[in-house]
């Protein structure tokens, strides 16, 4: 059964599609929560189990907010020692495994863990560094809308994500998440008035 | 809303069954004001103070000592504290309701068999007499049997129908019993006042819904003219029927002395704790949960010939000196029995008896049965890998450690968020829908600290900023660091401070805290709550 090489793609967030579209088999490593749990909102909205291993500062409620459906979910925040254990057992379970490792991944451990995602027909994503990635994306530009000096709240905040899929990095601009909540892509420079205002 | 129903022929047979002769006497065993006495008893309060129960904010049930002071049924919070200013006021919580009244029942099941009961507070009976040589001896019997029992305040009624003997039991004495004899229940009835037919709740139909018709009803009878039950007794059958449907067909019957119901008596509940006693007792873990092994399978093997599966259990342990651990365990489906070796196998490594084991109970808490949770046609639930991946996990990191994610509702974000073990009963949540004033309005943090980080918040000289005591910031924020000795860095925005008045009734729990959101020059955004001058950073938005 080892080694098929069948993977299929995985839905994503309708903002995302031009971010990356995660695959099952595949592993990514990602620098930012919010991006990742935007990632996973996809296929946790598709009926897929996600997992997340190792990240004791999970913000639920922005997961939630993003799309993420917590009856689907399992967190495992202190693995400890046993975190390459325990992702490759929760692979059995989730779709999706988030993982932010305490320590440095080797190349054989990637190597191991990624053999194991074929077999199970799941995708990894690692907050963090991960040798060999299918993808690795960075938020290269973050700014925040609607702080004023004393004045206004957090509204909405425009990242530059840059995604480096073997070739070279392609930027894309995205809303994450925009004044309405919803992650999309911005192409254009236009702020909406309401932010302009606040900030 | 009225609903008029055609009448079909369970109605027909209602009034043509006029079998007033052959009824059966019934029992009636009253405690009045239940709601205060169980809510009371369960925070362990004296009946003998002011104590009201409130649902949706307005009087459900009061002591007497209240009521003496003005306080009654349907009331606003506000107005019976005015009335009543030393009134506790409790929330009422009717499964505790039914728990405490559990060993009512049970202590009139030890000396008559077939306890029905009605509602919590009140139950019915067949009159045991012949047994005990006549109504009024087992009335005696009974009041005796309750008094034993640590009931105190309770009535007794004897009457030809439920009814009526619920309103007999109404006009005992405490602890006594007043008997309506056979065939006076009619007569007996006749000079109450129509609005007793409010309070009744007919078993035929939901009760919501009846209590609101009833209502209806009873003002249209008192418009027409109708003030007690016997004059609403005189009309005709056939005509209350055609004029005021099915509902008032039963209600009419009532009021005639005639019961609709039966006494269902219950079936005394299945007892299907287990426990194993050890002799000597047993210190290590493993002897303990190999010697459970045959007991938890006759436990699953006892339940299944009942048709029925355990989805909860409560699992206790007892040591030689005493000391008992107890813990409830959820399954997402039912325990099988390795499920609840498992369970024991994981209590006892994750909270160690200090002493040698001597007892340990198996207490199903909850059961259900078991073709709610048959296994499809198709093979069984989509999540058994699930369920099968995750209690191995359980076994190499301890069950703490694997965790099921939830919102609860809060003022910050930490407390927005539940965690809790999975397959164990969540703790008590907050309701998220509510609003929350004071709670940060979205988007919400992706990085939630489990501990504050502490942290500076410095003015463009570098000394603190403070809030004062009328919410005021002293000096614009223009550096933060996070955590101690930190990097600091140049602030882009802020906004802040939004203070909160947390508690304030409570002392130990009181807070007085102000949170800000600050984003730094390299985009970074934070969120801040100050505390008595110190700045702690609750959240990144990262």
């Amino acid at each position: 059964m080892q080694g098929l090489g069948v993977w299929r793609t995985l839905e994503s967030l309708p903002g995302l599609s031009g971010v990356n579209q995660l695959r099952t088999g595949e592993a990514y490593a990602v620098d930012s929560p919010s991006l990742a749990t935007a990632l996973v909102a996809g296929p946790s909205q598709a009926g897929e189990w996600i997992a997340f291993v190792g990240v004791s500062d999970l913000g639920l409620e922005a997961a939630a907010q993003f799309g993420i459906d917590l009856e689907r979910t399992v967190v495992v925040p202190h693995p400890g020692d046993l975190w390459l254990s325990v992702t490759a057992g929760l692979l059995d379970v989730a779709t999706v495994v988030v993982v932010k490792p305490p320590v440095p991944v080797t190349a054989q451990q990637a190597e191991r863990l990624k053999s194991r995602l074929r077999l199970k027909d799941a995708a990894l994503l690692c907050l963090g560094e991960w040798p060999r990635s299918d993808a690795t994306l960075t938020i290269t530009a973050s700014s925040w809308h609607g702080l004023g000096r004393g004045h206004g709240r957090l509204r909405a905040r425009r990242v530059v994500v840059s995604i480096r899929e073997g070739g070279p990095a392609r930027q894309v601009s995205l809303w994450l998440p925009g004044v309405d909540q919803q992650i999309a892509e911005c192409d254009h420079e236009v702020v909406p008035l309401g932010v302009a205002q606040a900030g | 809303m009225t609903v008029v129903k055609p009448p079909d022929q369970r109605n027909i047979s209602i009034i043509s069954d006029e079998r007033s002769g052959s009824m059966t006497r019934q029992m009636v065993v009253w405690c009045p004001d239940w709601p205060v006495v169980a809510t009371a008893a369960e925070l362990g309060l004296s009946t003998q103070l002011p104590l009201a129960v409130f649902e949706r904010g307005e009087v459900f049930a009061c002591s007497a000592m209240a009521r003496v002071e003005g306080v009654r049924r349907g009331m606003r919070r506000r107005d019976a504290s005015a009335r009543c200013p030393e009134l506790t006021v409790l929330e009422r919580n009717e499964g505790s309701e039914i728990r405490t009244f559990e060993s009512v029942l049970s202590a009139i099941e030890e000396i008559s068999a077939g306890v029905s009961p009605v509602r919590p507070g009140l139950c019915a009976l067949r009159v045991p007499s012949r047994f005990y040589g006549g109504e009024r001896e087992a009335a005696a019997v009974v009041a005796e049997h309750l008094v034993g029992a640590g009931v105190w305040d309770f009535r007794i009624g004897i009457a030809d129908g439920i009814f009526a003997a619920e309103h007999a039991a109404r006009r005992a004495a405490p602890q006594d019993c007043w008997i309506i004899p056979s065939g006076g229940s009619a007569t007996f009835l006749s000079v109450l006042s129509i609005g007793v037919l409010e309070n009744a709740d007919p078993a035929s139909c939901e009760r919501q819904h009846c209590a609101s018709s009833s209502q209806e009803l009873v003002t249209l009878l008192r418009r027409l003219g109708i003030r007690s039950l016997g004059d609403f007794a005189a009309l005709a059958t056939r005509d209350v029927l055609t004029r005021f449907g099915r509902e008032g067909a039963l209600l009419h019957r009532r009021a005639r002395g005639l019961d609709e119901r039966p006494v269902v008596s219950r079936r005394p509940p299945l007892d299907m704790d287990q426990r194993v006693s050890f002799a000597p007792a047993l210190e290590t873990v493993e002897p303990i949960v190999f010697s459970t092994r045959l007991t938890a399978e006759k436990l699953v093997a006892e339940l299944a010939h009942h048709g029925l599966v355990c989805t909860e259990i409560r699992i206790e342990v007892v040591t030689e000196g005493g000391w008992t651990g107890s813990r409830v365990w959820a399954h997402s489906r039912w325990f099988a029995a390795s499920d609840l070796i498992d369970r024991i196998y994981w209590q006892l490594q994750g909270d160690p008896a200090p002493e040698p084991v001597c007892e340990l109970r198996l207490i199903p808490e909850s059961v259900e049965s078991l073709a709610d949770h048959g296994e499809g046609l198709w093979g069984s639930a989509l999540n058994d890998h699930v369920e099968r991946g995750i209690a191995r996990l359980q076994g190499m990191l301890g069950p703490e450690e694997v965790l099921a994610p939830s919102l609860q509702g809060g003022r910050s974000p930490r407390d927005r968020q539940l965690l809790s073990p999975w397959g164990e009963r969540r703790a008590s949540q907050r309701n998220p829908t509510l609003p929350w004033p004071g709670s940060i309005p979205p988007p919400a943090p992706a990085r939630v600290f489990s501990t504050p980080i502490p942290s500076v918040v410095l003015n463009e000289d570098r000394r603190s900023v403070s809030v004062t005591a009328r919410g005021l910031i002293t000096a614009a924020p223009a550096f933060i660091g996070i955590g101690e000795g930190a990097e600091l860095i140049l602030v882009d925005a802020w906004a802040g401070p939004w203070p909160i008045d947390e508690l304030w009734w409570d002392r130990d729990q009181a807070r007085q805290v102000a949170r800000f959101q600050i984003t730094g020059v390299d985009g970074s955004a934070w969120l801040f709550v100050v505390e008595n001058d110190q700045w702690w950073t609750e959240a990144r938005y990262d």
